[in-house]
Parts: structure tokens; C-alpha cells; sequence
């Protein structure tokens, strides 16, 4: 199948009027063919991620962060501005990027060993010195670009290319919850922890991708959007299997929900 | 006095500060290292009167990274640094190279390796211009020897690097970043050139912009690493900066840059005053090197002694400029120390004897 073939629904024939198109791509969205294991979740978030800058209708006013790792070719795949920054140092870039263009929505896009491994420090002092930029943060808890190696957010017990026996987290560590750790600086404005492995969650993450957009406008600090997602490929299982495993185990170390919100008070300002 | 014309005495870590504001510097990221530390304070304190932006990062490895962001945002940025400092900028400056963003880096040289010392040192001359990072990538390397050098090598930097889509390393040492003179800033038009590669937002009139230094398949990268050599070879036939003094007529000749060059300038006075026939040449830009100059300058003295502030690094350079036409040696003190006139002219003249 060549590209065409492949984003254009079956259904809808050029002249036959006997469909009705009810739903297409974001046309934020390349037609690049993504690169992404079928069933992962970096897929729906590019995708959710694309929808919401098309329908706030700021394609021409967004610039992405693509880090290292998984996402390193995001983008390939959103029809926006972008750098490409070294492991770890996307919130560096981004704040380079937002401190000359103080009125345009700047936003990373990092995965587990890029945004709480290499790239902490960069993290934690951007949340703090409350930079308006959304970041993204994919935790899947794996390095998935490298093939599999213990992420610093791979669970206890969890078996990994470099933890072969789980991950003993009296050798190795334990697994880093981010989001708790950046929410108590005053620099985060709001920090919340999404899903992406059942469509309900889908929309919520969709919501709070919005929120990390709109907030920007406030000038009220970072907005820090952490995704658990799946790795099929080097979790070794099906994507079925996968999105049960965030059910069963992720989300009980990783619960979804709102960590920190603006109060009432701080979104007066935004229509 | 002329009225375009401003003088003040100052350090040359300030006035390399002042001529960053001047030359319509949009952001600085930055982080305090002696001995340059005051390239931050002043553009702080400067900062709520004039349009600026200077931002303390938490590492060198930070600042660095800003600087990538904010020069793909199209922006006119520096940073500066020391020995130590600089080492942690590696990566993001090799990153720099490869997306091709102009930007101005300063490296206010300190002794090492490692912690070292926070005296002056030459020590950094292969990492300024044999790479430091990893990959084929070359900076622009311009080395000042006064006050008024590093003031004035800031607005040329700046134009440099914009003309050439390249990163501008100003290499200076702990001497000249510290140490007090007069410095004269002229009424300067500051251009500015469009940059329609810079990330500020994909309006419907123009393609994307993308920064990137990942170029995955085989192909594609050696397309980038050919498109750069043209650069630089183009960078080395327009940009090669050099001075000469008293080598009209000279039969030995020192090679020297930066801080040693000022030693160097007053060791050929003396050996002069002694009767012996001795210039000077100082490459200026250290990267691209004047070589041909000095191949041309082989044709007619004895032979070349290279001072440095460090163990041997510029010569190297010579060596391959004069390829064997005359014997070149190497005198240079380490560990900050800065050697006297008389001590270089005594080692001069021990040099001499053996041609």
C-alpha cells in the first residue's frame, strides 16, 4: 500500500456519494507513515495532540520539543514548527524557545529516560522556574528507541533487557513518580496524570492536552501532562495484553487523575 | 573626542557584556564561572533599562541548550563560559553545528585539565578549534588580545555567525576577561537578517521549520556533512584574520595569539633593541588558521617560535602551515602562569642558537 492508499478510508470513493464522511485525520497530522509498533500508544497521543492544536486553531502559533527516545521523530508527524533536542534537554530548548517568542504555545514532547532520567535536572528547574510551556511526558516505563532497557519509572519486579530478573529496587532503585515530585514547586501550574489504553481515557487526556494549551495564555507557570502508556514490543506482549497490564499494574503505582489545578481565582482571566 | 564615540575603562568580561547590549543581543542563558562571572552580573543589572533578555540557567549544559532553542526561534544569542563550563557545553555546541544555528559562544579560558586552576590559560586552543564535540563540525574561532578586542570581536561575532549559519566561539583567557582598559564603543548600525528557518510558527505563507541534527539514513547525513564542508571551505577563503608586526624585515619570528601575543609584541621590541631581526604574526581567527601567511613568511626567516600558554597546542598548526620549511619550536608556560617578556626573550634567544 502506498501512503495514499493507506490515509484514505476504503469506504470513500471519489464520485460515489453513497458514504458520508463522519470522521478524517487531523490535517495537523502528516502523511507521513508513523513508525510506531502497532497498538502504541505514542500513536493516540501524537493524535489526540494534533487534534486539539487543529480545533484551537493554532497551528501557526505552536512550536514543539521532540526529544530523544521513541518520539524522536515526532516531528515528522505534526504539520507544526519543531526542534529536535539532545536527550534529555528538551525543557531547556523549550524555554529558549518561549523566552524569545513569549506569545506563542510551546510545548515538549518527552518520553520516561529522556524527561526523568538524563534530562531530570532540566525538568525539575524549568517546572521551577515556572516557564509557560506545556510538557508532555510519555511513561511507559521502558526504554523502548534502545529495545527494552530499564526506564527509571519501570515498575518493581518488572523484567527489562538490563533488569533480566525484574527490576530489584533495592539495587536498581525505585520507580520515580515525576508528577508527584515537580506538582509541591510553585512553578507547576498544573499537573495532571493520563491514560491513553481505553477511549474514555483517550478524551481525557485530549481535555487536559487543551487545558496545557490554554493555561500558556495565563503566564502562570508549567503545565505538565504525564501520559502512562504501553510498550507492546519490548513489554513483549500484544497490544490487548499491554493496555491490561496499564490496567492491572501501571495505574495502580501511577493513579490517573489531576495531581495539582489552577483554582477558580487564577483562570478568571481566561474567556 | 568624537560625539559617536564612548569610552570607558573597563574589564574586558564587562566590556564583552556591553557590546553584546550594543549589538542588539535578544537573550543570554548563562551560568557563573571564574573567571568570567561578570559577563552575568552585568547584563543582569543592565537588564530592567534596556530590551534584553539574561537568564541564569542551573548548568552550563542548561544554558547551552537555551541558547539552541532560542537561536532556532530565530533570536541573536550567546553564551559564555569557562574551561570546565565550556567542556559541558560540548554536546549542545555539536548539536549547534549540525542544525546550523548562529549563535556566539565565549570561552574565557581557565588552566587544566579538570577543576585546574582560575588563572589564565591557552590549554582550550585544540578543543576551541579541533572540534570539542563530537562529529565533523567547525567553529569559527576568534581569539581577542585586549579589551577592546573582546568588545569589538562581539559585534563581529555576531555578524559572523548569522552570515554563515554557524556557531562563533570568542576565545579569550582569564588575563584579558579580568583586567581593566580603556575601550571605545563607536555608534554601530546593527543588521539583523531574516531568518526564515527559525521555528516561530508555521504560518500558511511558508513550509515548516524544523531544527534538527538527526539525519538517520546514511545518505542524507553525508549530504549535511558535504553542504557543511562547503561552508567551511567558504569560511576559510573569505575569513582568515591575522596581524602582522615587524616582519617586513624579519629573520625569526614568534607566533602567538591572545594574551601571548601581548607578551610576544614586547619580546620583539627587546630582541630588537638586542640587534636581532625578529617579528610577529598573530593569527586572530585561530579557526579558520592563517596558514598560508605563515607558509608564505616560511620562505624567509630562520625559524618560527610558537609561545603559548599551555603545553604545545597551536604549534601543531604551524607545523602543518610550514611544512618543514623552517624549524618551529615551542615556549609556553602552564598552570596560569604568565611568563615575562624577559623570560620569553631569554628562551628566544636559547632558540636561535640551535638553528
Amino acid at each position: 500500500m502506498d501512503n495514499k492508499e493507506l490515509v484514505t478510508p476504503q469506504c470513500i470513493v471519489e464520485g460515489d456519494e453513497t458514504y458520508d464522511l463522519v470522521f478524517e485525520k487531523s490535517h495537523v497530522m502528516t502523511d507521513t507513515r508513523l513508525h510506531y509498533c502497532p497498538g502504541c500508544g505514542h500513536s493516540v497521543a501524537h493524535q489526540v495532540l494534533a487534534e486539539v492544536i487543529q480545533e484551537m486553531g493554532i497551528q501557526d502559533s505552536v512550536i514543539g520539543v521532540a526529544p530523544v527516545g521513541c518520539s524522536v521523530f515526532a516531528y515528522d508527524y505534526l504539520h507544526i514548527d519543531w526542534q529536535e533536542a539532545a536527550h534529555g534537554r528538551a525543557t531547556a530548548v523549550a524555554t529558549g524557545i518561549k523566552r524569545c517568542l513569549p506569545d506563542k504555545y510551546v510545548f515538549t514532547y518527552q518520553g520516561d529516560g529522556d524527561l526523568a532520567a538524563i534530562g531530570t535536572g532540566e525538568t525539575i528547574h524549568c517546572v521551577n522556574r515556572g516557564e509557560n510551556i506545556m510538557i508532555l511526558f510519555i511513561n511507559n516505563g521502558v526504554y523502548g528507541m534502545t529495545s527494552g532497557q530499564m526506564a527509571p519509572t519501570s515498575l518493581e519486579g518488572m523484567k527489562t533487557t538490563t533488569s533480566p530478573y525484574g527490576r530489584d529496587v533495592h539495587m536498581m532503585g525505585y520507580p520515580i513518580k515525576v508528577s508527584e515530585l515537580i506538582a509541591p514547586l510553585p512553578g507547576a501550574f498544573y499537573v495532571t496524570r493520563q491514560t491513553v489504553h481505553t477511549p474514555n481515557a483517550v478524551r481525557k487526556t485530549k481535555k487536559a492536552i487543551e487545558n496545557g494549551f490554554k493555561y500558556q495564555k495565563l503566564g502562570k507557570g508549567v503545565s505538565f501532562i504525564e501520559i502512562v502508556s504501553n510498550c507492546p514490543s519490548n513489554w513483549k506482549m500484544t497490544p490487548i495484553q499491554s493496555n491490561q497490564f496499564i490496567e492491572n499494574e501501571m495505574l495502580k503505582y501511577y493513579p490517573v487523575g489531576d495531581i495539582k489545578v489552577p483554582s477558580k481565582e487564577d483562570l478568571k482571566e481566561l474567556k | 573626542m568624537e560625539q559617536n564615540e564612548d569610552i570607558r575603562l573597563m574589564k574586558g568580561n564587562e566590556a564583552m557584556a556591553e557590546a553584546a547590549i550594543q549589538a542588539g543581543m535578544d537573550a543570554y542563558f548563562g551560568y557563573p564561572i571564574t573567571p568570567q562571572s561578570e559577563v552575568l552580573e552585568y547584563l543582569t543589572r543592565e537588564m530592567p533599562n534596556r530590551n534584553f533578555l539574561a537568564l541564569q540557567a542551573e548548568s552550563e549544559v542548561a544554558s547551552i541548550n537555551m541558547v539552541y532553542g532560542a537561536a532556532g526561534a530565530g533570536a541573536r544569542v550567546m553564551t559564555s563560559s569557562s574551561s570546565p563550563g565550556w567542556s559541558l557545553m560540548q554536546e549542545g555546541v555539536s548539536y549547534i553545528a549540525s542544525a546550523q544555528l548562529p549563535c556566539l559562544l565565549v570561552n574565557v579560558n581557565r588552566g587544566g585539565p579538570g577543576l585546574g586552576t582560575i588563572q589564565p590559560s591557552q590549554g582550550d586552543y585544540f578543543q576551541a578549534t579541533k572540534g570539542g564535540g563530537h562529529g565533523d563540525y567547525r567553529l569559527l574561532v576568534l581569539a581577542p588580545n585586549s579589551v577592546q578586542e573582546m568588545a569589538d570581536f562581539v559585534f563581529l561575532g555576531f555578524e559572523l555567525a548569522d552570515k554563515y549559519r554557524n556557531p562563533v566561539l570568542m576565545l579569550s583567557d582569564g588575563a584579558i576577561g579580568q583586567m581593566m582598559e580603556k575601550v571605545v564603543f563607536h555608534k554601530r548600525e546593527i543588521n539583523k537578517i531574516p531568518k526564515p528557518w527559525a521555528t516561530t510558527g508555521k504560518t500558511p505563507d511558508r513550509e515548516r521549520s524544523i531544527i534538527t541534527s538527526l539525519f538517520i539514513q546514511p545518505e542524507k547525513m553525508e549530504k549535511v556533512n558535504l553542504e557543511l564542508l562547503k561552508k567551511y571551505d567558504e569560511i576559510e577563503k573569505n575569513e582568515v584574520r591575522y596581524e602582522e608586526i615587524m616582519t617586513d624585515d624579519a629573520d625569526y619570528l614568534l607566533v602567538a595569539y591572545g594574551l601571548s601575543a601581548r607578551i610576544s609584541h614586547k619580546v620583539v621590541l627587546l630582541a630588537r633593541e638586542r640587534g636581532l631581526k625578529v617579528g610577529l604574526l598573530r593569527p586572530i581567527t585561530l579557526w579558520p588558521f592563517p596558514a598560508g601567511v605563515l607558509n608564505k613568511l616560511a620562505d624567509k626567516v630562520k625559524g618560527m617560535l610558537v609561545v603559548e600558554l599551555n603545553a604545545g597546542q597551536m604549534i601543531e598548526d604551524v607545523k602543518l602551515a610550514v611544512n618543514g620549511k623552517v624549524k618551529v619550536e615551542h615556549y609556553g608556560r602552564m598552570g596560569g602562569i604568565i611568563p615575562s617578556p624577559e623570560d620569553v626573550e631569554e628562551n628566544f634567544e636559547k632558540f636561535i642558537k640551535t638553528l
